[in-house]
């Protein structure tokens, strides 16, 4: 006890001394959660948009309209030709370009199928599939109006009503933040302790502290304990980001939320020092953080919903803690949900931890070579 | 060759050299002594232009340190610690140290083998840097500060940590280097390499003292030196007798600094006579310059009849 | 009697290098012990193992009557090492360090403050408390690096070259200290490259190329290594002066020592006829640790590897 008492306080010191990385674990939330939190929009809005309206008839420009309404299509510019818009989209100045040909209201007023061209860039996946389904709709909704009217009932045949629970007005910040604040926490915390032991091997204080008779657990643990500290000021400054400035509710038990995420540092921070075990020299511990960093942030689900997954992929992710702490951090800010729906979730964290632990303690000999 | 005018450094509050004048001539091998701390290797990293002087000039080879990058290669400096690459063999070190003063990879190799040679490491040119022995790496970082054919090479502490016999073979390579006409600046803490300095400069608190040869220094010391040899090992304790100012015990000697000649001879024989050591011969010898670098750190220069 | 270390035949290897081998020696009780050898004769292996930080790769050894491999967690408590490094933190003050230390070898909160105190004292580092160790120069590092070390009161303290890099005054100060402790009764095990240090230990142990060549007093060294009349010169030109004085037939080893060389004569009847030879009068003197070392060294260089 004396020993981990004397390690803890060591670190503390340590770290307090280190400005720049006291300050570095302080600002990454702060920036990356604005950074990302802003920047980070899985639904595409504003696309430029270039038309060359050759009907400029009051349908056409009605049918225009429902498409700026939307919201997703701001018209930038307007051409004279199929040329201008060619260039307009090759140069990259709009993303999408809309045609009305010289026939569009008559082929309307005659009942006959009106055209409109929409020309979409799609080197943006997420961008085309956007503008595709939306111009879809579009067009969809604006036949439907016609077809009602013809209708004698005024009425649609079918009636679906969608009801999104959670996050109704599909706000993206409210479902990256939380995601975010767990890719802060573990990549500061990884990074952190990942240099804990490999530092001192390099600076030659290991091998004075070997001579000694401290055990290897107790290394562990007091080089752990102050950075579960470090974990929870991060999460605390990433919250209160989240809530004031993008105003993410927390529908569920803060205090849940602050117990659970416990097992989350202690397993990045078990991942850390097991890198710091491993590696040779600092270095090489930075490289290794960062090979296990990038798949973890990928597959987590973090971007990319699981359930999108190939079969491979999926079993992979499920080797991943960040995994399990998005369920965990997005279920109690975003749906309120409790423990009891997040056990397994919060095993698999245990379960992860006393690994990490576990083996950084067997690879550490009390041996230098 | 090296002509340092009032030079002062200070970090934040530390100050680390203060007025310091120093002149090297063609031809000298100066040694640079002082305690831990008396601002050697700042000094020597501002003749090397590793670090600006806060004020003061510098003067090498009668140029100012501001030109220093064009005659660059006539300037050798090889610094404290081992600082070449661990993971590159002898000769991959050199030839990289070579490039970084463009030298030609023919004139590299060229050179690199004569100077190997002199350091006799021809049989460990293909073997890694981390595997050569502490008096090897030193040679090796030699040959790496030689490789310009430089007419001026600083030295800081080259055989730190390294074995007596290596250190002996380090210094023949010395002397062959300075008989070719080779000016060397150098630091050490071992007194008998500053035996071999032909003048040496004492250094404390960031100023110089003194600079002398070994030699005058070692006549103008102003105190008597006794030697008390001792045929048998025994614990003797002098320190408290009036009149004695330092005693240093060397195994079977021990050299005691007296205030007083005939004092001081009285003192210790009276000494030896109460603790009935009766196989010590008392003699007075020249002081040594381990004798002479204790008395200047802890009495300073004023222990000197110096002109 | 039961000694501090005891080894029989305790090897190391790395890959095919031998670097300790079958070293079977034993250390009193008490004793300053000096290990010389030449670099990478295998000094700091074999410290390394007797700490239980490197495993032998065969042989056997106790350390305080405990089984170097068996007990080594039980050694640990009562043994100190400094290395060459000084394993300080330099981002640490100097009493940050000593607390850190005292915490790991769990001395009481009672008594910490006093031995603190004490080892502020031993070190001569009083009233720096609160300096940062980045800022000490290297011989108040050495001083507290020992007081680190030795903060549990060992009974055993292991130091690989602490005198490396400082000035002589600071070496002087730091050996008083190692003596203060063996007078206490802590037996230390001590590695250098200064003769005037081997000088003041009570044994030597003679380390080359792995193996023990000779353990015991240095004067009993001197006597058993150097046959023949060693005699001193003292010539203008002394580095290139070796070569010439070598060729004489009845010279036996020449060295250098600062401004003076040695000369080892056969026979102190060539005495004479080296003035004749060389032009100064030489004087004959009572050999030193550092003749035997350069012996000791040479003699392994020429007769190759046995």
């Amino acid at each position: 006890m004396d020993r981990i008492l004397a390690v803890l306080k060591k670190e503390f010191l340590q770290i307090r001394r280190d400005r720049m990385t006291l300050g570095i674990v302080l600002m990454i939330p702060l920036i990356q959660l604005l950074l990302f939190g802003y920047a980070i929009q899985t639904e595409v809005k504003h696309i430029p948009t270039t038309v060359f309206d050759q009907s400029l008839s009051a349908q056409s420009r009605d049918m225009l309209e429902a498409f700026t309404a939307s919201g997703y299509f701001d018209v930038t510019m307007t051409a004279d030709s199929y040329d201008v818009v060619t260039h307009n989209i090759d140069s990259g100045q709009a993303k999408v370009g809309i045609i009305f040909p010289p026939d569009f209201a008559h082929n309307l007023k005659r009942g006959t199928s009106a055209q409109v061209q929409v020309i979409v860039d799609a080197s943006d996946s997420l961008l085309a599939n956007q503008a595709i389904a939306t111009a879809n709709s579009i067009g969809l909704i604006k036949s439907q109006q016609i077809l009602v009217q013809k209708m004698p009932s005024r009425q649609l045949p079918y009636d679906i009503r969608v009801r999104p629970w959670y996050n109704p007005d599909g706000i993206t910040a409210y479902f990256m933040v939380p995601a975010i604040l767990g890719i802060v926490v573990t990549m500061t915390m990884v990074i952190l302790t990942s240099v804990a032991i490999v530092r001192e091997r390099e600076r030659g204080t290991l091998e004075q502290l070997l001579v000694t008779p401290i055990k290897p657990l107790e290394l562990m643990i007091g080089k752990i304990l102050p950075y579960i500290a470090m974990g929870y000021i991060q999460i605390t400054v990433a919250l209160l980001v989240g809530v004031l400035v993008f105003h993410v509710p927390i529908r569920g038990s803060l205090l849940q939320l602050y117990l659970l995420t416990l097992f989350f540092i202690t397993a990045s921070l078990g991942l850390g020092l097991m890198i710091s075990n491993i590696a040779k020299n600092q270095m090489q511990a930075f490289q290794m953080s960062f090979f296990v960093m990038l798949p973890s942030i990928l597959l987590s689900g973090f971007m990319f919903p699981r359930a999108a997954m190939p079969r491979f992929i999926y079993y992979l992710s499920d080797i991943i803690p960040l995994t399990y702490y998005l369920d965990i951090i997005r279920g109690i800010i975003l749906k309120g949900i409790g423990f009891e729906y997040l056990i397994g979730q919060v095993t698999a964290l245990l379960v992860f931890s006393i690994f990490f632990l576990v083996i950084s303690t067997l690879k550490f000999k009390k041996k230098i070579v | 060759m090296i002509r340092v005018s009032k030079v002062s450094k200070r970090f934040k509050v530390v100050s680390a050299v203060q007025k310091a004048d120093l002149h090297v001539q063609k031809g000298d091998i100066m040694g640079l002594l002082g305690p831990d701390g008396a601002g050697k290797t700042t000094l020597l990293r501002m003749i090397c232009g590793l670090i600006t002087p806060d004020e003061g000039e510098i003067l090498l080879m009668g140029k100012p340190l501001e030109q220093l990058d064009k005659y660059r290669d006539e300037l050798g400096y090889m610094p404290q610690r081992f600082s070449l690459y661990g993971d590159l063999t002898v000769m991959e070190n050199i030839f990289f140290f070579g490039s970084m003063y463009r030298l030609d990879r023919s004139v590299i190799k060229q050179r690199a083998d004569e100077i190997l040679d002199i350091t006799n490491l021809i049989p460990f040119k293909n073997r890694l840097a981390d595997q050569l022995s502490g008096g090897m790496k030193q040679k090796l970082s030699l040959t790496c500060a030689l490789i310009t054919r430089p007419s001026l090479l600083i030295l800081d502490e080259p055989t730190y940590g390294v074995d007596p016999e290596s250190r002996k073979e380090f210094w023949k390579i010395l002397y062959d280097l300075n008989r070719s006409g080779m000016t060397l600046l150098i630091t050490t803490p071992y007194m008998d390499e500053a035996e071999l300095c032909t003048k040496v400069a004492f250094i404390s608190e960031g100023k110089i003292r003194l600079v002398s040869s070994p030699a005058d220094l070692k006549k103008s010391f102003s105190y008597p030196v006794m030697q008390i040899n001792l045929k048998t090992r025994r614990p003797i304790n002098l320190h408290d007798l009036p009149g004695i100012l330092d005693v240093s015990y060397m195994g079977s000697k021990v050299h005691v600094i007296v205030r007083d000649r005939e004092q001081g001879h009285t003192e210790i024989q009276n000494y030896l006579l109460r603790n009935r050591i009766a196989d010590a011969t008392i003699q007075e010898v020249l002081p040594t310059m381990e004798d002479i670098f204790v008395g200047l750190a802890e009495g300073g220069a004023e222990r000197w009849n110096m002109p | 009697m039961e000694y501090a270390i005891s080894t029989r035949e305790l090897t190391r290897r790395f890959g095919d290098f031998t670097a300790v081998d079958s070293l079977t020696m034993d250390i009193i009780p008490g004793e300053i012990c000096g290990f010389l050898g030449p670099n990478g004769a295998g000094k700091s292996t074999a410290i390394r193992m007797l700490c239980g930080i490197l495993a032998p790769s065969s042989g056997m050894a106790t350390v305080l009557g405990y089984d170097l491999l068996r007990e080594t967690e039980k050694i640990k408590p009562k043994i100190a090492y400094m290395s060459q490094k000084f394993s300080l933190y330099d981002d640490l003050s100097v009493i940050q360090n000593l607390d850190f230390y005292a915490g790991i070898y769990s001395i009481s909160a009672r008594h910490r403050r006093k031995r603190m105190q004490e080892m502020l004292e031993l070190a001569q580092l009083t009233g720096r408390e609160k300096d940062l160790v980045a800022n000490l120069s290297s011989g108040y590092k050495q001083r507290l690096a020992l007081a680190a070390a030795i903060i549990a009161d060992p009974e055993l303290v292991f130091l690989d070259e602490p005198t490396s890099g400082v000035s002589p005054t600071s070496r002087r100060q730091f050996f008083e200290i190692i003596k203060t402790l063996a007078e206490k009764g802590t037996t230390v095990i001590v590695t250098t490259h200064f003769m005037d240090e081997a000088e003041r230990c009570d044994r030597i142990a003679f380390i080359n190329q792995g193996k023990l060549m000779a353990l015991d007093a240095p004067d009993q060294l001197k006597q058993q290594f150097i046959a023949g009349c060693m005699v001193e010169l003292t010539p203008p030109d002394p580095i290139n002066y070796l070569d010439q004085l070598s060729s004489l037939p009845y010279v036996k080893e020449t060295s250098l020592h600062g401004s003076q060389i040695h000369v080892l004569l056969a026979h102190e009847e060539y005495m004479s006829q080296l003035a004749r030879d060389c032009g100064h009068t030489p004087e004959p003197i009572e050999p030193s640790l550092e003749d035997v070392f350069i012996h000791i060294a040479r003699l392994r260089k020429e007769g190759g590897v046995s």
